[in-house]
């Protein structure tokens, strides 16, 4: 148990151009009429909050700072109280500036490739038909706690060689990193510690009996010169991998489901045109995108017209960019068949989502499993959906009512 | 009269979405890393004409041309 009293909350937002807040449960709740206001008054908002804080509203300014590594670092990845000092090899290479970026990058990409992930689809399929087993009889579920959770979760378990029944104690770093820890550093750390114990024991038992997993790439690879990795840096991208690939995917799972159950036109046609698929997971990618990154400012610049002064942090937010009506006609409406998309879900330029073919797969297959087995289903307007505060947007209880209604 | 298409990769911009591969996996390859190239010399054979256009649109780091010829 910690002994640090929990963080008081912020004070609410009464001003959102000038004092934005996206821990503020009303951006939690619904934030892209928030977001709309922000785009109306700039391209660029500021927060005093957060120790100062942009955003970029349009898409426009997202990818002006995601393809500018020279003024925006990415040494700090998300938008909290406190700037303690930053850790080397943090989680490279998301958290890489060029030069040392590329080489931590390419060292992750090549067991991420979506011949890769073709390999791994058989045992997705088989994860969620297990899971749908599990429930199905009920007649009701709580489709993000039972189903969307585990799918991710059990996919990077399967990949890093570590047991999928460990599913819960991972969910529960995330949820310390990501969530508490963006008010309590405290938190933050103590699941950096025990997943990097975790990880080390699991490197241990690697160097007398490597396996064909995701730790034994990362224990075996070398350099350009030829030297082995430093163990901070295998257990950053290993820490790295575990929480990337977990809740992102949970939340797009589990918001697809949502916009399912609440639209049965849409859950018809993709029943009937199971090909229709794959493009409708790109277009929920673009409409329910759970990602928001963070950049911190090193130089002074201007972006789309607006001064931005080092020292303040940037809330990246793609969710936001996929949301401009000037990128996307409609942008507020959900089109299952929306022909182009160039959908930032996955982020722009170096940073792009080592994961995002795994994503894609995980997303697809959950939808596909689910639909076979479970064409009909509704919101239990008994129930309360729930969505997650902070950094990665997506429903964490989605209760839903089984079958036909009656 | 058909005009005749060529697809090209800019290799400084794609960053390995791999949204071309999948819409026209005709049309592209990608290497080790997952990063896109035109599957030969790029000629779009008849009746990929579609599919060409597709995988540009859909590119978000907007590195793929469409080239008439």
């Amino acid at each position: 148990m910690s002994d640090v009293s929990p963080p008081a909350p912020h004070p609410p937002v009464t001003d959102w151009v000038h004092d934005f807040d996206h821990t503020d449960p009303r951006w939690t709740e619904d934030p892209f009429p928030i977001w709309e206001e922000l785009r109306a008054a700039s391209p660029i908002v500021h927060t005093e909050r957060f120790l100062g804080c942009y955003m970029p509203t349009t898409y426009e300014a997202v990818r002006e700072i995601a393809n500018d590594t020279e003024h925006f670092s990415s040494r700090r990845i998300i938008v909290r109280d406190v700037r303690p000092e930053v850790a080397r090899n943090a989680a490279p290479p998301i958290t890489s500036d060029p030069p040392v970026h590329k080489p931590a990058k390419q060292l992750l990409l090549p067991p991420f490739t979506p011949d890769a992930m073709k390999k791994l689809e058989p045992r997705m399929r088989a994860i969620c038909n297990e899971l749908i087993d599990g429930f199905i009889a009920d007649g009701k579920v709580d489709a993000a706690g039972r189903y969307a959770k585990y799918i991710p979760v059990r996919a990077i378990a399967h990949m890093l060689g570590i047991p999928e029944s460990d599913s819960d104690l991972f969910i529960n770093w995330i949820h310390m990193i990501l969530e508490l820890g963006i008010k309590d550093e405290s938190k933050l750390l103590q699941a950096v510690q025990e997943m990097s114990a975790y990880f080390r024991t699991h490197i241990e038992e690697r160097r007398s009996k490597p396996t064909d997993d995701l730790i034994s790439y990362l224990m075996n690879a070398r350099d350009k010169e030829g030297q082995p990795l430093e163990e901070s840096h295998v257990l950053g991208s290993l820490r790295l991998l575990l929480i990337a690939g977990i809740d992102t995917t949970w939340s797009a799972i589990g918001s697809s489901l949502w916009h399912l159950a609440k639209t049965p036109g849409d859950r018809e046609r993709l029943i009937a045109e199971p090909g229709l698929i794959p493009t409708a997971v790109e277009e929920l990618l673009r409409a329910y995108s759970p990602v928001t990154m963070a950049r911190e400012v090193v130089k002074e610049t201007t972006i789309s017209g607006c001064p931005v002064k080092a020292g303040n942090m940037v809330l990246l937010s793609f969710p936001a960019a996929n949301r401009d009506p000037a990128m996307f006609p409609d942008a507020d409406k959900v089109v299952i068949d929306r022909r182009e998309n160039r959908h930032a879900a996955f982020g722009l330029g170096i940073h792009r989502c080592v994961g995002s073919n795994l994503a894609r797969m995980e997303m697809q297959v959950a939808l596909e499993e689910w639909l076979k087995r479970i064409p009909d289903f509704r919101l239990d307007p008994a129930g309360t959906v729930a969505w997650s505060q902070g950094t990665v947007r997506g429903p964490r209880q989605l209760p839903f009512l089984l079958g036909k209604a009656m | 009269m058909t005009e005749r298409l060529r697809v090209h990769v800019d290799p400084d911009k794609c960053q390995g979405h791999a949204r071309c591969k999948a819409l026209a996996p005709e049309l592209f390859e990608l290497d080790e890393y997952g990063n896109a190239h035109e599957a030969g010399d790029g000629t779009v054979p008849p009746g990929l004409e579609d599919k060409a256009w597709l995988a540009k649109s859909n590119c978000p780091e907007i590195a793929i041309d469409v080239i008439e010829e």
